[in-house]
């Protein structure tokens, strides 16, 4: 079983569809303890970072994604989220991951929203059978910084970390659940791990 | 590179695609579902989904349809048509549209573009400006497209952008159903004075014309219905003139 952490955050819905057009079975869910069952974790959203890591420490959220050993992949907002901060909101995040999330300069359209491709510093089992001009949906206004933990990176008014890996914990900053054929395949490569 | 995006519309009425011109002769094109499907599978970037009934009863069937498109697709999609308040919004949200597109509702109370974005991320807060040249001025018509308004179509673009919408879908009315190409010139003008992606729409007939329309203009996105619709111009026949032709293309 997938688990999916519930919190004040939008599109939850669209990764357990697209969990369940991948065949796996996953529950929404914000109880620590089926959290800390599940074979593996998604920790998806779109939203704004304070008032989700607010939302997280009240209901101590923060504390179980930090207990977990299994596999867990952060989306989008729940990259910025595993980040070490945020811009958004000038809030402290779970530190997982050692960049920090800052705001896109106006120098071109923000969000940076629809397809984009990437670059891979290093070949990685989430991103098995992707191309580098492979395209995935991005929407977002922040980005994470690039870090030690940085996979793949997105040049969009800067370069930026698209994938983040440490120890148990993956994140994308595209939509893989949106990311048609592409995005299924990277949810797949997560699933497999 | 971010690439230009391609994206087919789909008119909803009770549930089912309908065809036809101006919302007149409308007839039944069958299952959204089914073509939605086969736009994904062609390679379009996104959906959207203009539903053109008007009773409570029939809103009720579009909810379903959310749900059933959500759980069909793999790509983001747009749903429109009607929308007034924040808990419409909320019921299209969380049946699993990404974006809701807001148009008359945001000219009688521009707030509710605000009320959206704070509550759902200005993501998904698609304002559609539906404008026509009126006596040397672009004007911006509601209920639509039958109603003019006192609101100069930049002016109005800017404040919409100010108060939080995440994207513009701007229609000429002049070149909408003409398939003669878009409106460059307004769409260039609002893309300019905007800091968020801005979707061209009205007037498509052939590739050249999206060719043109990121050639000539910084517009993010081309939308069109039916020359997708009729296959007239296949999707992937369009991507790949596109890319031969350099533009930025999935």
């Amino acid at each position: 079983m997938i688990a999916i952490i519930k919190y004040n955050a939008g599109n939850i819905a669209s990764v357990q569809n697209a969990l369940a057009r991948l065949g796996a079975t996953s529950e929404i869910t914000d109880d620590a303890a089926t959290i800390l069952r599940a074979d593996k974790v998604i920790f998806p959203g779109v939203g704004e970072a304070s008032s989700a890591m607010a939302y997280l420490r009240a209901k101590g959220i923060d504390e179980t994604i930090r207990k977990i050993k299994k596999p867990m992949l952060g989306i989008c907002l729940g990259l910025q989220l595993m980040c070490m901060s945020s811009e958004e909101g000038n809030t402290a995040c779970l530190g997982i991951f050692g960049a920090r999330v800052k705001v896109f300069p106006p120098k071109d359209k923000v969000p940076h929203m629809g397809w984009n491709n990437f670059s891979m510093l290093q070949a990685h089992p989430i991103l098995r059978g992707i191309k580098e001009e492979d395209n995935l949906y991005y929407v977002h206004r922040y980005f994470a910084s690039l870090s030690k933990e940085t996979i793949a990176t997105c040049d969009y008014i800067q370069k930026f970390s698209t994938v983040l890996h440490k120890d148990n914990f993956y994140a994308t900053q595209f939509h893989p659940e949106k990311s048609a054929e592409t995005g299924a395949r990277i949810l797949q490569n997560f699933l497999d791990l | 590179m971010l690439k230009k995006r391609i994206i087919p519309c789909l008119d909803i009425k009770n549930g089912r695609t309908v065809k036809g011109v101006n919302f007149v002769g409308l007839r039944d094109a069958g299952d959204p579902i089914d073509l939605a499907k086969r736009y994904v599978k062609e390679g379009a970037d996104e959906l959207v989904f203009l539903d053109i009934t008007a009773t409570i009863e029939e809103r009720k069937t579009l909810i379903q349809l959310v749900k059933r498109i959500a759980a069909a697709i793999n790509i983001p999609f747009t749903v429109g048509g009607g929308i007034q308040s924040v808990e419409q919004v909320a019921a299209l949200i969380t049946a699993g549209a990404d974006k809701v597109s807001i148009n008359s509702a945001a000219v009688k109370r521009p707030a509710l573009i605000q009320e959206i974005a704070d509550r759902f991320g200005s993501q998904c807060v698609v304002v559609a400006i539906d404008t026509k040249l009126v006596a040397g001025k672009w004007e911006v018509f509601v209920r639509g497209g039958r109603q003019g308004t006192a609101l100069e179509t930049t002016a109005w673009a800017v404040e919409v952008a100010r108060l939080g919408a995440g994207e513009i879908l701007l229609t000429s009315m002049n070149q909408d159903g003409t398939k003669a190409g878009f409106a460059l010139e307004i769409t260039q003008q609002v893309s300019e004075l905007v800091n968020i992606p801005v979707i061209a729409s009205g007037g498509a007939g052939k590739p050249t014309h999206f060719k043109t329309l990121f050639q000539k203009t910084e517009a993010s996105a081309g939308l069109a219905a039916s020359i997708f619709h009729d296959e007239e111009v296949a999707i992937p026949v369009l991507k790949n003139y596109l890319k031969k032709e350099k533009i930025a293309i999935r």
